[in-house]
């Protein structure tokens, strides 16, 4: 067994949360930088050299991408052989807490979500997922997302009988639907099968893939090729303003359902797709 | 859509100004903007509602959408790009009807948002969203206006250089978010 204290994972967690708010994951730059070289719209090219030179001055500055810095998803993988010293939720929330102080982020959290509406002032409470795996580590992904894509998100019980292109116009209609106010380039998660609660999981989850790894599934990896094509030929293009590159990458995570359902689940991201992991 | 070089504005604009921009035109922006989001929205339109006076007097202003993050010690401001401005649509008539002249932010407005832009000669346009740092870099002074107690929801008057923008709904009526997606869609299996 493996003791870990409650202290690392919160050192841990404020670390990514400032890190993750300052820096574009790699195999994201990658991609909007191939956008930029393939974007036949002149427009759509200055906007996506904008978004690089705001990655560069975001870094070098140590200013958000994005001032919306978004909630805290937090996606923690335990291993049987660890034995945690203490609450993971608690240490979670203080680094968080600590994270979104420390890191001059927004703190974008509300109480309670009709009636007051209060902000909570820390960012928390996180969105805790948790994972039991094999071996003596604990990873910990964060995923700090914010609410311009995540309001344009959508998710749909589809007919058995509506198939694959059911779940593609489902998919199309909720990206044509966000328009520029998801902003675009977008990665766009696809949760399919499962339960109606997992489905939405599913779509979030597909989000952590990174960039240029394909799907193991070779009927799934097929799908998302031709969704990426079918969302790329809506002309939204980069910003909204008109262009070739509407998404960025199309993830599909798909889970076994009820013989009577087809759940479908789009979770849009924006192209300020901050991610960042590590594991103790 | 113009290809050239942007156009150098400065805020206030007049009347004028507005009158010659379309939609596609990119705008490098100067000046006085002033900021403003839901919560201060909600207030501003209350106060019109009842015909009383508003704290900032915001007739021929440019009003930015944004929530910026905190600012970091020696900055004015955090990064600070522009937020959806649909959820502003409701109140934005009444805003323009009392002489907003000018609104930044991003995404779709409504129906009724482009018909008073038309009606009152105004116009909406388009910071580069999620590109806070950037946007950021443009300010060069921030004070709170009004309405402290809301935070980073409170109204700021900011001063700023060279603002990339683009004109989204302009007073003829035209919109880039529906005319540019169009120009650029490929015919066939993109439609559900």
């Amino acid at each position: 067994m493996k003791a870990i204290q409650p202290r690392q994972i919160t050192d841990a967690v404020a670390e990514l949360c400032r890190r993750a708010a300052t820096e574009l994951p790699a195999d994201l730059r990658v991609a909007l930088e191939r956008c930029r070289e393939e974007e036949p719209s002149p427009l759509g090219r200055e906007v996506l050299g904008r978004l690089l030179e705001n990655a560069d001055l975001a870094c070098r500055e140590q200013l958000p991408i994005c001032q919306d810095t978004g909630v805290a998803a937090v996606f923690v993988e335990l291993g049987r052989e660890v034995r945690l010293e203490g609450d993971l939720e608690q240490a979670v929330n203080e680094g968080v807490r600590r994270g979104y102080q420390e890191g001059y982020l927004r703190k974008s959290v509300v109480d309670e979500p009709l009636f007051s509406r209060r902000n909570t002032g820390d960012n928390t409470p996180a969105l805790l997922h948790l994972d039991l795996v094999e071996g003596d580590g604990l990873a910990i992904t964060l995923l700090p997302k914010g609410a311009g894509s995540e309001n344009m998100s959508a998710l749909r019980m589809l007919k058995p009988a509506d198939g694959r292109e059911g779940l593609c116009s489902f998919v199309l209609e909720v990206v044509i639907a966000a328009g520029a106010n998801a902003c675009p380039p977008l990665v766009v998660g696809v949760g399919v099968g499962g339960s109606f609660d997992q489905c939405a999981l599913l779509a979030k989850r597909a989000l952590l893939r990174p960039l240029g790894e394909a799907n193991p599934h070779a009927g799934y990896a097929d799908l998302e090729q031709e969704l990426l094509a079918r969302i790329n030929d809506t002309g939204i293009g980069p910003g909204g303003f008109g262009g070739r590159c509407t998404a960025l990458a199309v993830h599909v995570a798909w889970a076994p359902c009820h013989i009577a359902s087809l759940p479908a689940a789009v979770n849009l991201q924006c192209h300020a797709a901050r991610r960042r992991s590590t594991t103790l | 859509m113009s290809a050239g070089k942007p156009l150098p504005l400065t805020a206030p604009l007049s009347a004028e100004a507005v009158e010659l921009l379309r939609a596609g035109d990119r705008v490098l922006l100067g000046g006085v903007l002033y900021t403003g989001r839901d919560a201060a929205h909600r207030r501003l339109f209350e106060l019109l509602r009842r015909g009383e006076a508003l704290p900032v007097d915001l007739r021929g202003q440019v009003i930015y959408y944004v929530g910026p993050t905190p600012a970091p010690p020696g900055r004015p401001i955090g990064a600070a790009g522009p937020t959806t401005a649909g959820r502003m649509d409701a109140y934005t008539p009444a805003l323009l009807a009392y002489g907003l002249r000018a609104m930044i932010g991003k995404g779709m407005r409504s129906p009724q948002v482009v018909e008073a832009i038309v009606r009152y000669h105004a116009v909406y346009l388009a910071g580069m969203a999620g590109a806070g740092a950037l946007m950021a870099s443009c300010i060069r002074q921030a004070e709170v206006a009004a309405y402290p107690d809301l935070g980073p929801e409170a109204i700021y008057r900011l001063v700023v250089e060279e603002m990339p923008l683009i004109v989204i709904n302009d007073c003829l009526g035209n919109d880039l978010y529906r005319s540019a997606p169009e120009q650029w869609r490929r015919p066939g299996k993109e439609r559900p």
